[in-house]
């Protein structure tokens, strides 16, 4: 058995990765296939996954991720500027900083639980956010925000003699520069080494634990397991993805800025992951994706490409359908996500997979409810996919 | 030989008398009920125990090591197991996995993060956890979610949960409470089999049958204080417990 549910792992990480990779080919007929847009599934993946760890695995609902993604960008922005325009060590700074961070804010925050938990690490978050608007600006450069300049010393590239040319240097992988399609598929590889560690923890003895604190918290004590530990490291651990993703930001657009720590950052992650289902290994980053193509693609709409959209329906129906559609799409796209995200919340709890594996159930003909109460595996319920 | 030994035990709340220096000792391999009225003290005597209350004053020690001022976690390593009034279980995992957790906490202590190892490829907890469940009976409802199990199978699998640890002192509040007379037989009968390991049981309970049926000595609390101690058919002919607990009925 236990060759097999590692087999089905492996198969699961080998189509991940492949269905990654594809994304410029297969989300083209959507329109969602440019280099941007890309980036932002993969970073926000990477969050959203990060995220889950703490949330889907525990069951504590930080509203203060934001300030690792903010630390870990401010942290590669410092590597760019003082090592080397080179994103690996950008990348290993900004999610060290953003873990150092996190194992602060976490250690406090995680003294409490539930609602007071949550408000601590919205506190936490917001005090970031401010800071880095006022007292930490020699560090932050505040509104402007954190950008390179030709002055930078960048040790490392002035020791190995790498030229920049002229202008501002780009962003590199040993040479390759991480704008346009290379900075996705570096972006790509990290989600995919992220993703395997997640479902690592996910089927390891710590995720098993994990999952029985969100369970029952005061069981786990009276078992013998001193469980503040085990949601630190699951804290510092998802502080980190978040430091990373905050750290590929600034190494696909070398700008590190404070909003990034805002609490509509802390938001959007929680969003993301209720909406592609919590304690799922893909639903956070599916809900990633679908509210990045909804900011991109919906927002980008207006009145007029309604319009040319039914061009084709006789007239009183084509101006029916553009008064009725348009409140829900360019500035108004946050309607349409607010109204998926209550509808989803609604009818199923646990977020797109829920609906997924309803979906698959019924197809393959199988019992509605009789089979939810079984594990997947004898003995074991595996982490859900 | 007494393995768990209370001396002088005492507790207010807001100057109401919860326990007023109570003394027990617990012989090991014996099995001790606690028995009272409503409100006599015997639940907030057990949460002395476990250190989930803070006594005012008086000791509590266990195989000659003190359980008072450590947290849960420390005395359950120590080898004290806890028994809830209702199943304290893990609602959302399956049956098997409920027992596997305790048994990775006997292996790996209070602390060890292991993330990175497949938990299906630890065949010794798997293995032991299976063992327990075959002995209460619930192997075949492994894969079962235990919310979904009975009253009565959910009291047996938080038996297993607990001794799966191989603890040297259960302590059961109120076992039976809330279940049918079949399955309040069914819980004497594993607690009888459980008996057999030679594990020491404290057994807080205000069934009579459920008492008199398992235990070797019983304590008897009465606004916070006991009143008698003695083998069960010494304290069925006490009448100052039929006065103050049975109310002379029995």
């Amino acid at each position: 058995m236990t060759t097999d549910s590692a087999r089905k792992d492996w198969m699961l990480a080998g189509g991940f990765a492949l269905a990654i990779l594809t994304m410029p080919v297969w989300l083209t007929p959507i329109g969602a296939s440019y280099p941007d847009l890309l980036q932002k599934f993969a970073i926000f993946g990477i969050f959203a996954v990060g995220f889950n760890i703490l949330f889907g695995l525990t069951g504590y609902l930080s509203f203060g991720h934001a300030a690792f993604l903010g630390a870990g960008s401010y942290a590669a922005m410092w590597a760019f500027k003082a090592l080397s325009m080179n994103v690996l060590p950008a990348v290993l700074f900004g999610v060290l900083v953003a873990g150092l961070f996190a194992l602060v804010i976490g250690f406090i925050s995680l003294r409490r639980s539930g609602i007071y938990f949550s408000i601590l690490t919205l506190a936490f978050a917001q005090m970031s956010y401010n800071l880095a608007y006022s007292v930490l600006t020699p560090i932050t450069n505040g509104e402007t925000g954190l950008q390179l300049s030709r002055s930078d010393p960048r040790i490392l590239d002035s020791l190995f003699g790498t030229e920049t040319g002229a202008g501002l240097p780009s962003t590199n992988l040993f040479g390759v520069e991480m704008s346009g399609y290379p900075g996705f598929y570096f972006c790509a590889v990290m989600l995919i080494l992220c993703f395997v560690i997640s479902m690592r923890i996910f089927r390891s003895p710590f995720g098993m634990k994990l999952r029985a604190i969100k369970s029952n918290q005061n069981r786990m004590n009276y078992l013998g397991f001193n469980t503040g530990p085990y949601t630190l490291a699951a804290f510092v651990i998802s502080g980190m993805y978040a430091g990373l993703a905050g750290a590929l930001m600034v190494a696909t657009d070398p700008l590190a800025g404070a909003e990034r720590m805002q609490w509509t950052a802390s938001g959007e992650v929680v969003l993301m992951t209720i909406l592609g289902g919590a304690g799922t290994l893909v639903g956070p980053i599916l809900g990633a994706c679908i509210i990045k193509y909804c900011e991109n693609i919906f927002s980008a709409f207006n009145e007029r490409m309604l319009s040319n959209a039914f061009s084709l329906l006789p007239d009183p129906v084509q101006h029916f359908l553009v008064v009725v559609i348009n409140p829900f799409v360019g500035e108004g796209w946050h309607l349409t996500l607010g109204l998926v995200f209550v509808l989803i919340v609604i009818f199923l709890p646990g977020g797109l997979m829920e609906g997924i594996r309803r979906l698959s159930r019924i197809r393959l003909g199988g019992p509605g409810g009789g089979a939810k109460d079984k594990a997947p595996l004898p003995g074991m319920a595996e982490a859900r996919t | 030989m007494s393995i768990l030994k209370i001396e002088g035990i005492h507790k207010n709340f807001a100057g109401l008398t919860a326990l007023n220096e109570v003394n027990l000792e617990v012989q090991e391999g014996s099995v001790h009920a606690i028995i009272g009225p409503n409100g006599a003290g015997k639940s907030t005597l057990l949460n002395c125990l476990v250190g989930r209350i803070a006594p005012d004053a008086g000791t509590a020690t266990f195989a000659g090591r003190s359980l008072l001022g450590i947290k849960p976690h420390e005395i359950s390593q120590a080898g004290v197991a806890r028994v809830f009034q209702t199943p304290e279980i893990f609602g959302d995992l399956t049956v098997f996995e409920n027992v596997m957790i305790p048994a990775l906490a006997k292996r790996d202590g209070d602390f060890r993060l292991n993330a990175w190892r497949r938990m299906d490829s630890q065949s010794d907890i798997r293995d032991h956890a299976a063992e327990i469940l075959r002995d209460v009976d619930l192997l075949s409802r492994g894969g079962v979610v235990a919310n979904s199990l009975s009253r009565g199978d959910k009291r047996r699998l938080e038996l297993a949960m607990c001794l799966v640890q191989d603890p040297r002192l259960l302590l059961l509040d109120e076992p039976t409470a809330g279940m049918s007379r079949a399955d309040t037989n069914n819980t004497i009968d594993l607690l009888k089999q459980i008996g057999e390991r030679g594990i020491t049981k404290v057994i807080i309970e205000h069934d009579m049958h459920v008492v008199f049926s398992l235990a070797h000595r019983v304590s008897v609390l009465a606004q916070g204080t006991v009143i008698a101690e003695g083998t069960p058919d010494e304290i069925k002919g006490n009448p100052v417990v039929q006065e103050a607990y049975l109310g002379g009925a029995h």
